[in-house]
């Protein structure tokens, strides 16, 4: 057999991410009949950086896949802490569990991963740089409320620069035809110019540029907003500076579209107000839990378990 | 200037003028205990024009890092020398992968910090000329 690992979102073609997509949905319709589909497997969580959602969502979705999970939640307890590499660590753990969800603060340290363990490894994160699983909790929330992937005008907003989750999101959701995107950023956080280069001027995708998160609300069909991070930044003032630039409330939703998909990576700190969270166009705890399903669907794929 | 013809050894011709000390480096040639010879600004006729380039000799037959070459300088000429004679004559173009012949710039790519790890580089813009990073995907 050989092993397949999901580092980046481009790893799956889009007919693997229709298949995950009809996978995910099949699973919502009948959990019954996945309950016992990954008895006696083992999924070991590798959490090198904490993040209790992401982490809860693997164990969550492998259990309820009923298999059992082995964690590893802290990196000063671990072998990592007394300076075991992460090709090391890969290859011990192959040794006790069947799949790995990893998340390290280490750019690329889940291909390295993927390369020494024996055993798929699915990357849960790894710096800046990827977060497939979120990217598919992410099309699974835009399938079920947009009913489509083609032909939506998506606002990112926030921290452009280095959210992940939005180069990833621009990645997969620039291979369908017909949508466009407005960046609603400040100009320290703008998206990086390697993003729009190769990612959406190469495939012809129009975009536009904004500093104005209430011009561009009218438009949209879907709001992708996201939180600024403390721990990309070097420097605290900067942090203090622009965390609260972009706020969503009720004032700024009254122009947007009735059937806005409002949608956030979480955790938030104060970027979506909680009024809104009431709101029917609030999607991002239904987000939290289509990325259950989409791990449980990819946990399925790369175990090549056939329910 | 003259500088001695080689019996058996490497002749990196037609290097980009100015690029010579750098593949003087990357190449590991000081490391040698043999005679090398890097000419700066020479005289060069390539293209029927008239400009500078750069000249390696190597008075020995090692194994060249072809690579090393692609990446830096992808259009330059290595003859290989055996008893006085140009034995062959290789155009180099750039590889499609670079192994352990630059290092991640990025302080936040794992290779900063794992151990025993190949830096691996990957062409992903030939016309452009743009190396990325396999890990981080940062430009090299």
């Amino acid at each position: 057999m050989m092993k397949r690992s999901v580092i980046d979102i481009l790893d799956l073609t889009l007919e693997e991410i229709e298949g995950l997509l009809d996978t995910a949905q099949d699973i919502i319709a009948n959990p019954d009949k996945y309950a016992r589909a990954c008895a006696r497997k083992k999924l070991a969580t590798l959490f090198f950086e904490p993040s209790t959602r992401t982490r809860l969502s693997f164990e969550a979705a492998m259990y309820e896949l009923g298999g059992s999970v082995l964690s590893v939640t802290d990196a000063a307890s671990s072998s990592a802490a007394k300076g075991e590499s992460v090709a090391d660590t890969a290859k011990t753990v192959s040794c006790y569990a069947d799949i790995i969800a990893m998340r390290h603060p280490k750019e690329g340290a889940a291909l390295v991963a993927a390369h020494s363990a024996a055993i798929p490894v699915i990357n849960a994160g790894d710096g800046g740089h990827c977060h497939p699983t979120q990217t598919m909790a992410d099309l699974l929330t835009i399938r079920r409320e947009k009913g489509a992937f083609s032909d939506l005008t998506i606002g990112l907003c926030g921290d452009l620069k280095f959210g992940r989750t939005v180069h990833s999101l621009i990645n997969a959701m620039a291979r369908y035809p017909g949508n466009r995107f407005v960046l609603i950023s400040p100009e320290e956080l703008k998206l990086p110019s390697y993003v729009k280069k190769d990612v959406l001027a190469k495939n012809g995708i129009p975009y536009t540029q904004t500093t104005s998160l209430e011009k561009a609300m009218p438009e949209l069909d879907v709001l992708y907003m996201t939180r600024v991070q403390r721990e990309r930044f070097f420097n605290e003032e900067d942090y203090l500076r622009l965390k609260d630039s972009y706020i969503l409330d009720m004032q700024k939703l009254r122009t947007a579209k009735p059937d806005l998909c409002v949608m956030h990576p979480l955790p938030r700190v104060n970027e979506i107000a909680v009024e809104v969270d009431d709101d029917p166009r609030a999607c991002y705890f239904k987000q939290v839990l289509n990325g259950k399903y989409m791990r449980m669907a990819l946990i399925l794929k790369l175990l090549e378990v056939e329910v | 200037m003259n500088i001695d013809a080689i019996q058996n050894g490497i002749v990196i011709d037609h290097i980009t003028a100015g690029r010579g000390m750098r593949l003087y480096e990357l190449l590991g040639l000081d490391a040698l205990d043999v005679s090398v010879a890097l000419i700066k600004n020479a005289v060069s006729h390539r293209n029927g024009g008239v400009g500078k380039k750069d000249i390696i000799k190597i008075d020995s037959d090692i194994a060249i890092n072809f690579d090393v070459l692609g990446f830096v300088d992808p259009g330059v000429t290595v003859n290989i020398i055996r008893d006085g004679q140009l034995v062959e004559k290789r155009r180099i173009d750039m590889p499609e992968r670079l192994t352990n012949v630059i290092r991640c710039k990025n302080p936040r790519c794992i290779t900063s910090t794992e151990r025993a790890i190949d830096h691996v580089f990957k062409l992903t813009d030939r016309r452009n000329k743009v190396y990325r990073c396999i890990y981080c995907e940062t430009k090299a």
